[in-house]
């Protein structure tokens, strides 16, 4: 999470920079309209305070000013080992940034057994003479220009939108391989726009694939191999306004091409908010959450996705589909929404969105159990869940996880602090017998009216207390909390020294989230063992959401591949192999991140032949010319 | 008579204490624990006493004849003798010197005689010495702990309400019921008791045996298991003897002690059932029938063991001791309790470990032939126990027990088990175990037991007798049969058995003739050697108050014959397919391949419950078998024929000798159905009408095989019919009994006779395929 205070003066400093590039890049390009001023805007407001003017939005339709070609996130925002081999982490954007983090290293080495002196380095450039020339469909292309949409068939364009963060996409990208790409980017500005291209594509038979925030890890972007037509990747990222806000249903108009962090830090400006926070938020988008059924971390008190989504407007190659009012609950026959709402892109471009609105909580309290050991830990969630008590987040990290956050620690300042953690430490494991290789811990947000967090807390901390949890500070929850929007630089730190890793998750009833825990994280283990990793992988898991009648489990896994010839093809194989054992206990085939082309394989087995049928039927009816082709999902 | 003045002393004391260990606690029973010992310790030592050195009734004055002669052929082992004769007791020349030579397996795998140890070191050393295993997946439960999560499971409480909604009782009595299951079954596991375990078969295996010699890389590999999952080792059950063998070895390789499944008899035995208790035992009733409740406490308390991971969980999957040394066709009840847990994706994986022990000599071998004549079996009984101390003065051999390689469930039922299936139930609500599942515990089960089996070390006596039973048993009771001749055809079968894969403890560092002298002086209550011929003894008469008859004659030839047959029975396993290939020439007369394997699986499902055949793998053992024969030479094949050169006449006619007795005395059991039997009759009312039959034929000449006098080889007749339903089960009856078919019959006896070929069987579906 980044800092609210993170100084005016350095983002004023980039800002200044930015609009200098923009300067030089408005020579190549036509000029946006007002509200897509490039700018590098802090990633996600959490408090009220936003220091950046609304009409402010961070995604330039070039993306590559701001972002990494073949890593997470802002090019300025990067951990590595400096001289000292101490860890750092670079930019100003987060909490965790410019702090010297001395943990790591050994944490690092000590659990993959890699070494500081085994690199390997990425690409550091995109060569764009290796990638394919695009295949253009003339017709196409000249009548989109007549329409006056911008569009560009620049590589570097085309590459950033061929791919989302799958391992083996970011692998390749690092390696300065590209497969096939579009062919061409657009960047429709309203719904009109979209549905203008979307006609033109029918009539020149071009194959669209919808982008919004690129942060999809089911291989959704990837261009279908097969694929002989022209791929057009249509960019929804400057289709970013809140059109209108309705106080008075607490409900807001907008645009699908908004990133979470826009939308937040928007809305908050009038002094609301949606509570939509996947841990992708400062990229992700509307529309992308809509299309693979989202979920966000404070679920609990704002609900997910199909919670908060009152209307949409979706684009079909058989015209727009929407709802006729916006009633808030209706029965006419199955929801139409729910055929968009997980489409993955295969049925149209998800053009806006009403949704939900909440006046921003008044208070927000992090917080923090230790438990001794991860069986009283979900046991705790489970009566938490029981009573309908969760707090708006509840997060169990089991013990590698907290092992890994305490390496993430970065350098205190004082003495007193460090005595103080020592002091809590020493209290743990010896005064309360906690063994430090299985304790646990939760981490917690309450949000709400002042008293009422509280009262809530106290209510939560009780429970704990029946498990054997031991509260253990709200820094720690804070941390927990900051760590998700930093861990995916943190995979591109590993990728430097040969490690690689992902994480992937599942919903799961709750008598068998223990079960599928150990025998998941077992079988990745015995995976890497037999497919030749040298050494022990990472394998660890965490319960993310608590539900009535079960909960979402996340698992991290990563290892050092020196020794592997091919060890993205081993990854893949231990990821599969996780994925069968995942739904062989009982778990489902994915609880938010969507199926796109990595899981497809398994959708016959998860919905029936029928559930197969029923959703291809909509299918060959929305879309019988596969204009949406990016083949995900069926 | 002073080894039974101390017993009964023991006894006594025993008793007392027991008496007064009820009220003791704590600390006391500690305390008692040392003082058992120490009355053990003098009890034994007692029985070490000089005093008693020809206790033995019988054929004392034949056995030392033949223990001298053969120390005369023996003068290279003085030496290691010597080694042996350093024991600590005044009995310990004597005896010592008596004993005969070790024989080491030729095999390079690395064998250890624990015992080797326990004779040079301090016994109460090794029973006091710590004990730290490498620590089980999970920390260690306490027997109540264990019997409370039984109690407190889902399951048990779901099945407990169905069973108070049928039977109409409240669901506290229930409950209630299924508590006191839980008392009279649960185990007790403590380690003072392990150690006074240790410290009692330390002594009694000293005098009974040898060495025990055990494989150490199978031991390393099973160290390794017991860090990782839930371990069960599956030994096979020949004899009392083993029962603690496994606990005894891990505790003296400082693994973790398992929990063992036994028969409700042991638990009746007067403080040795609370010893047994304590060792790790948990005891079940051996009819459960429709018990529903107890299933339900049983199948919970299996289950709660293995996922609560915290001791190896040890049972028989043979279900029984097998009267015959023969493997038994696997029972599937634990096994499906055992394995559920991993189907439920309630543990990781779990791990078996086949366990294969041999004996040299079986205690019990005339004991077993004779209850296979349908002499009951003696209760087990604390008395009954003492008494048979005095086969403490025996010699038993070695004993081998090999640690199989570790299985890895999850790996074997890779794409047979769809473990989605039980997404959709809560799992604890019993669920009928679907085709697959079955099919996937069967096939696991009898894998096991055939891998026991291959794991099993064949000793030249088996090979000897494997010879023996080749020839007439009246040119065996009469003119015996010549000593050279014998060891010839044995020296010959060794080779033939190393080529089909056999395991022997025929080491080459002693020589073949000296190898069988020895072999046939530890068994000497059987064959008896005099003049150059070997001379089969008839058994002890079984019963002296009947009044003896030819009848009787034919059983007191039958118990000698069938102790020789049962050591057969050892070796059988590694020649019977090649003996199915064999008797398929003999029979079909043909060398086409399909018919040869139709005939083959005929065999198979004949002999489906005589020998272990992994279901589904027919056409493999065919192969097998065709591989094997060719191997040694006994036919050629091509990809259509199978032919016999002249050379390998010898060992077809060896193979199909072998098996010669299970085909007539399944034909007698054939013909005994179709000619006298009655059309509806029940198992009880079979097997002594059958063994009559037999015995007339016998005496008529007729038969020539005494194996058909074995109940278990009826017993394996009538399973065989039932599944080629020839014979069927009356539903209604409610004692057991059947219907026959005796034009199904009929004709099964004309397909193994060789009268019409196997397809016109297959008319019959088969209900298990």
């Amino acid at each position: 999470m980044a800092s609210n205070s993170s100084g005016g003066g350095s983002s004023d400093r980039q800002r200044i920079a930015r609009q200098r590039l923009s300067r030089i890049a408005g020579h190549l390009q036509r000029p946006a309209d007002g509200s897509s001023a490039i700018v590098a805007a802090e990633c996600k407001a959490h408090g009220s305070q936003a220091d950046v003017p609304g009409e402010e939005k961070t995604v330039p339709r070039r993306r590559q000013e701001i972002m990494k070609w073949n890593g997470w996130g802002y090019s300025d925002s990067r951990f590595f080992f400096n001289k000292k081999g101490q860890a750092e982490f670079t930019g100003r954007r987060y909490r965790l940034s410019g702090l010297i983090i001395p943990g790591l290293k050994d944490w690092f080495e000590s659990t993959f057994g890699a070494s500081l002196q085994h690199k390997t380095p990425a690409t550091p450039i995109l060569n764009s003479s290796a990638v394919q020339p695009p295949t253009l469909n003339e017709a196409f292309v000249e009548e989109l220009k007549s329409t006056g949409i911008p569009l560009s068939h620049d590589a570097e364009d085309r590459v950033f939108r061929a791919h989302g963060h799958c391992l083996h996409e970011i692998f390749a990208l690092r390696e300065g391989k590209f497969g096939r790409v579009p062919d061409m980017v657009v960047w429709p500005n309203c719904h009109n726009d979209v549905v203008k291209i979307v006609e033109l594509a029918c009539k020149h038979n071009v194959c669209l694939i919808p982008y919004g925030g690129g942060t999809s890890v089911s291989s959704a972007l990837e261009c279908p191999p097969e694929e002989t037509r022209s791929i057009v990747s249509l960019d929804t990222s400057q289709m970013n306004r809140i059109l209108w806000i309705d106080e008075k249903n607490l409900t807001a108009h907008v645009e699908a091409g908004i990133v979470g962090q826009d939308l937040e830090r928007l809305l908050n400006e009038s002094g609301y908010c949606t509570g939509h926070e996947p841990d992708s938020m400062e990229f992700s988008s509307l529309g992308g959450w809509v299309a693979t059924r989202a979920s966000g971390m404070k679920k609990n008190v704002y609900g997910n996705i199909e919670d908060l989504v009152v209307h949409v407007k979706m684009v079909t190659p058989q015209g727009v589909i929407e709802k006729s009012c916006q009633g808030p609950r209706m029965s006419t026959g199955p929801d139409v929404h729910h055929f968009i709402m997980g489409s993955e892109g295969t049925l149209g471009v998800v053009t806006e969105v009403t949704m939900k609105i909440r006046p921003m909580p008044e208070y927000q309290k992090y917080g923090s159990v230790v438990f001794p050991n991860f069986e009283q830990g979900v046991a705790c969630l489970r009566e938490v869940a029981r009573q309908r008590c969760a707090p708006a987040s509840i997060r169990l990290m089991d013990n590698e996880q907290f092992k890994f956050g305490h390496a993430l620690k970065p350098q205190v300042s004082s003495i007193f602090t460090s005595f103080l953690d020592g002091l809590k430490k020493f209290y743990i494991t010896k005064f309360k017998g906690f063994d430090p290789n299985r304790l646990c811990v939760a981490t917690l947000l309450f949000e709400g009216d002042r008293e009422k967090v509280l009262q809530h807390e106290k209510q939560v901390y009780d429970i704990a207390a029946k498990f054997g949890g031991l509260a253990a500070g709200e820094d720690n929850g804070q941390r927990g909390y900051m760590l998700t929007f930093v861990i995916a630089y943190l995979r591109d730190l590993g990728m430097d020294y040969y490690v690689i890793g992902e994480s992937f998750e599942t919903s799961v009833p709750w008598d068998r989230v223990l079960d599928i825990c150990r025998n998941v994280k077992a079988r990745i283990i015995r995976e890497c063992k037999d497919k030749g990793v040298q050494f022990s992988p990472l394998s660890t898991c965490r319960v993310t959401q608590t539900y009535d009648a079960g909960a979402c489990v996340y698992f991290y896994f990563a290892f050092n591949y020196r020794g592997l010839s091919d060890p993205v093809h081993v990854y893949e194989q231990v990821e599969h192999a996780a994925r069968e054992e995942i739904l062989a206990n009982g778990g489902s085939l994915s609880h938010h991140h969507g199926v796109g082309k990595l899981r497809k394989e398994w959708m016959r087995d998860t919905i029936s032949k029928v559930g197969m049928g029923m959703l291809k039927s909509v299918k060959d009816y929305v879309d019988p010319n596969n204009i949406f082709g990016n083949r995900n999902l069926l | 008579m002073q080894i039974r003045h101390y017993v009964i002393n023991y006894a006594h004391i025993s008793v007392n204490i027991s008496f007064a260990s009820s009220r003791l606690s704590g600390a006391c029973r500690v305390l008692w624990v040392l003082w058992v010992l120490k009355v053990l310790c003098l009890v034994l030592s007692a029985v070490h006493e000089p005093s008693v050195p020809e206790v033995t009734v019988g054929h004392g004055a034949a056995r030392s004849r033949c223990r001298r002669s053969f120390r005369n052929v023996q003068p290279r082992l003085v030496a290691s003798e010597r080694k042996r004769g350093e024991r600590k007791t005044p009995a310990g020349e004597m005896s010592g010197s008596f004993r005969d030579p070790v024989v080491l397996r030729s095999d390079d795998e690395d064998l250890v005689d624990v015992l080797e140890e326990r004779r040079h070191g301090s016994d109460l050393g090794f029973t006091f010495r710590t004990f730290s295993p490498p620590s089980c997946p999970a920390p260690s439960v306490s027997s109540s702990d264990l019997r409370q999560s039984v109690l407190d499971s889902l399951f048990l409480r779901h099945v407990a309400k169905e069973v108070a909604v049928e039977t109409g009782s409240p669901l506290e009595m229930v409950m209630g019921d299924a508590r006191s299951i839980l008392e009279e079954m649960s185990q007790n596991l403590q380690l003072g008791f392990i150690r006074l375990m240790a410290f009692t078969l330390t002594k009694v295996f000293k005098k009974l045996f040898r060495s025990i010699f055990i494989n150490m890389d199978g031991l390393n590999t099973l160290q390794q298991a017991v860090q990782e999952n839930p371990v069960v080792l599956m030994p096979n059950h020949r004899s009392y003897v083993d029962f603690l063998i496994i606990s005894y070895i891990l505790f003296a390789f400082d693994l973790p002690v398992p929990v063992i499944a036994a028969g409700i008899p042991l638990a009746g035995m007067k403080i040795v059932g609370e010893i047994l208790r304590r060792s790790g035992a948990f005891f079940i009733r051996r009819s459960i029938g429709s018990d529903k409740l107890y299933w339900a406490v049983l199948s919970e308390y299996v289950r709660t063991i293995i996922r609560k991971e915290f001791a190896p969980f040890e049972f028989y999957v043979e279900g029984l001791r097998s009267r015959t040394l023969k493997s038994l066709t696997p029972k599937l009840g634990m096994m499906h309790m055992v394995l559920e847990p991993f189907f439920k994706g309630e543990v990781f994986d779990i791990t078996l470990v086949p366990i294969s022990v041999s004996y040299d000599r079986v205690l019990e071998e005339s004991l077993l032939a004779h209850e296979l004549l349908g002499v009951p079996k003696p209760r087990e009984s604390t008395a009954g126990l003492l008494k048979a101390t005095r086969i403490l003065q025996e010699d038993f051999g070695s004993m081998f027990v090999n640690f199989g390689c570790p299985l890895s469930v999850r790996s074997l039922c890779e794409g047979r088990i769809d473990r989605c299936r039980f997404n959709l139930r809560p799992r604890h609500v019993p669920q009928q175990p679907s085709a697959d599942v079955q099919a996937c515990v069967s096939w696991l089960a009898h894998l096991v037991v055939r891998l026991q089996e291959e794991g099993s070390v064949i000793g030249p006596w088996s090979l000897m007798c494997c010879q023996l039973l080749q020839n007439p048993v009246h040119v065996l009771t009469g003119d015996g049969l010549d000593w050279q001749q014998l060891s010839d055809g044995t020296v010959w079968s060794r080779r033939l058995a190393v080529d089909c894969g056999a395991r022997l403890s025929w080491s080459g560092s002693v020589s073949d003739p000296d190898v069988m002298t020895s072999a046939a002086a530890l068994h000497r209550s059987v064959v008896q050697r005099r003049r150059g011929r070997v001379y089969l003894l008839q058994g002890e008469e079984p019963e002296r108050r009947r009044p003896i008859g030819s009848e009787d004659g034919v059983m007191r030839t039958a118990a000698a014959v069938l102790m020789l047959a049962s050591y057969r029975n050892q070796a059988l396993h590694v020649f019977v397919r090649p003996a199915m290939l064999a008797a398929a020439l003999n029979v079909t007369r043909s060398r086409r391949r399909e018919q040869l394997l139709g005939f083959f699986c005929f065999l198979q499902d004949v002999f489906s419950h005589e020998f272990i055949f992994v279901p589904g793998r027919s056409t493999q053992d065919f192969e097998e078998a065709c591989f094997y024969l060719k191997k040694c030479g006994a036919v050629n094949i091509d990809d259509q024929e199978v032919t016999v050169p002249d050379s390998g006449l010898e060992v077809l006619s060896f193979l199909q000798k072998l098996l010669q007795p299970f085909i007539d005395s399944y034909q007698v059991v054939f013909r005994f159905f179709c000619e006298d039997g009655p059309q509806v009759f029940s198992e009880k009312q079979l097997l002594p009408a059958v063994r009559q039959f037999a015995t007339k034929l016998i005496l008529s000449g007729e038969l020539h095989t005494y194996e058909a006098l074995s109940s278990d080889t009826q017993k394996n007749v009538l399973s065989a019919l039932r599944r080629l339903q020839a014979v069927t089960k009356l539903r209604a009856s409610e004692q057991n009994e059947y219907k026959v078919n005796r034009e199904a019959v009929r004709r099964t006896a004309d397909v193994l006779a060789g009268k019409i070929p196997p397809q016109m069987l297959q008319a019959t579906p088969d209900a298990r395929l």
